[in-house]
């Protein structure tokens, strides 16, 4: 096991590359998915209130 | 009512195409990772460093292809109008900026135990950096004009002129380091890449690529969900107003 | 219509600059003093003048060059002559090639003719100095096309001063390789001035659409 996270001695190297690419794509797809629920549900309560204030 | 149709029909789309796209995204990953950090063999040369590769390669592939998708999505919005063309380009440039980064940062940190130093002006790394100096223009013009229409359009001329001097860019760097690269550097990828190396990256490449459809589907439909809140606020700040000077 | 439109800017261009002397001579002095700058930042060691002499010069033209950008739409978008000229149906990419014709004869120009001085300070020899002025004269055009875009882009911003260069800059990439690759010499230097030339043409042909599609956005 820890022979698999010393990477041959290069570990100190392999690792944060991995961990920082994991971190940036992690984060990007986070936002990106949390901001698309917020707006879509914004855009139909903004909607349903449309219909209300109409009847 | 054009307009309107093409963007909500394109929702309908992705909502139907996302779940898939997400759950085939973490299965790539569930077998291209551990297969490029476990399975496959350490390079005859380069040792387990190599692993790096799995990584470097897609985010240089994916910052590659997202500009060349920015240039063609603003050619399409500049041309035919198309309003999804725009929303395209608005969630593309972040992205590819960001496997931009991420491929800078990963050939910097490969090139030390393979170069024995950070920061090598090797013609890849430099014409990457070009690169993410063109996503950062792209990023910063499109934030400096106020009017998100003109905002827009003028973001788009400006990648549509660094679409065409991409290739030149490229071009131009390779004739420079031609010129100036001491010979005895380490090549990076054999002329033939052994199967047992192909196998992982391709896979990878799969995963990175399945990523990327999946993140920019979702901020095409955060774009689409924000004019439709911006045009709905609108219209209720109007009807108010509205109703205001009747009574 | 069009070469009126083109001779009329061209000439009111010119002759403001060198009206106020400030336009001509600015870029010049900012050259120059970038110039001298090197030699007492690297120190005198005649062997690594020589050898990086080229690259400075360029890079010091390059950013005098982007230096004079900063107004040049700014005054016409604003007294409203750009919104005439366009709604007059004037051609706007001729309008586009005039106004770089412009900063190319006004900042560029003069730059060309300055760089033997850059070359004796840097002690080159005749054929050096010769290789570099040639090379400047090939290449500023494209500077100045490319420039003329990134000042069309940023004349909606209010302080568009320093995003002209965030975006011109990289573009620029490929004029400054061959450009210093033609002159530095070498078995490469030939190929390299055609890569100039060719770099500046294709820049006059896309730099002037490309502006006038700017220009339009701005007063629409």
């Amino acid at each position: 096991m820890s022979e698999f996270f010393a990477m041959g001695g290069y570990g100190a190297y392999i690792w944060p590359c991995y961990g920082l690419t994991l971190i940036g794509m992690v984060a990007l797809a986070g936002w990106s998915f949390a901001k698309q629920r917020r707006l879509t549900r914004e855009a139909e309560r903004l909607k349903a209130l449309g219909k209300e204030s109409r009847q | 009512m054009h307009y309107l149709a093409n963007p909500a029909r394109f929702v309908s789309l992705a909502d139907r195409l996302l779940p898939w796209l997400a759950a085939a995204t973490a299965l790539a990953f569930l077998v291209g990772l551990p297969y490029a950090l476990l399975f496959s063999p350490p390079d005859y040369q380069q040792g387990e460093t190599v692993r790096i590769m799995y990584i470097h390669v897609p985010s240089a592939y994916l910052a590659t292809m997202g500009y060349l998708g920015l240039g063609i999505a603003s050619a399409v919005w500049l041309i035919w109008r198309h309003p999804l063309a725009d929303l395209a380009a608005v969630a593309l440039a972040p992205v590819g900026a960001l496997f931009t980064g991420l491929t800078l940062v990963t050939g910097a940190v490969w090139g030390k135990p393979t170069w024995g130093t950070w920061w090598v002006w090797d013609a890849r790394l430099t014409s990457m950096l070009v690169l993410f100096f063109l996503y950062l223009g792209y990023m910063a013009l499109r934030e400096a004009i106020e009017d998100p229409d003109k905002a827009g359009k003028a973001a788009a001329i400006l990648s549509l002129v660094g679409l065409i001097n991409l290739p030149i860019i490229k071009f131009s760097v390779d004739w420079w380091n031609t010129l100036h690269q001491p010979a005895s550097l380490l090549r990076r990828d054999g002329p033939a890449m052994d199967p047992s190396m192909l196998t992982p990256l391709l896979i990878m490449l799969g995963a990175f690529s399945l990523y990327f459809v999946t993140v920019i589907l979702w901020r095409i439909k955060a774009a689409v969900a924000a004019k439709r809140v911006d045009g709905l606020r609108r219209a209720r700040a109007h009807a108010a107003q509205r109703a205001r000077t009747a009574a | 219509m069009g070469a009126r439109v083109f001779a009329a800017t061209l000439g009111q261009d010119v002759r403001l600059a060198l009206a106020q002397a400030g336009g001509t001579l600015m870029p010049l002095m900012f050259f120059l003093v970038v110039l001298a700058l090197f030699p007492l930042g690297l120190g005198s060691d005649s062997a690594l003048l020589t050898r990086v002499a080229p690259a400075v010069a360029w890079v010091a033209a390059l950013l005098a060059a982007l230096l004079a950008l900063d107004r040049l739409f700014g005054a016409d978008f604003e007294d409203g002559t750009l919104d005439q000229l366009v709604t007059a149906g004037a051609p706007v990419a001729l309008v586009a090639l005039a106004k770089t014709l412009a900063h190319w004869l006004v900042t560029a120009l003069p730059l060309v003719v300055a760089s033997p001085i850059a070359g004796i300070l840097f002690q080159l020899d005749g054929d050096a100095i010769a290789r570099l002025a040639l090379s400047l004269a090939l290449g500023t055009p494209a500077l100045s096309a490319i420039g003329t875009l990134g000042a069309a882009l940023t004349v909606m911003v209010r302080r568009g001063g320093v995003l002209v260069p965030i975006l011109v800059l990289p573009l620029l990439v490929p004029v400054l390789i061959f450009g210093v690759g033609a002159a530095a010499g070498g078995a490469q230097a030939m190929q390299a001035f055609y890569f100039v030339g060719a770099l500046s043409m294709g820049a006059l042909v896309v730099g002037p659409v490309a502006t006038a599609a700017a220009l339009r956005l701005a007063v629409a």
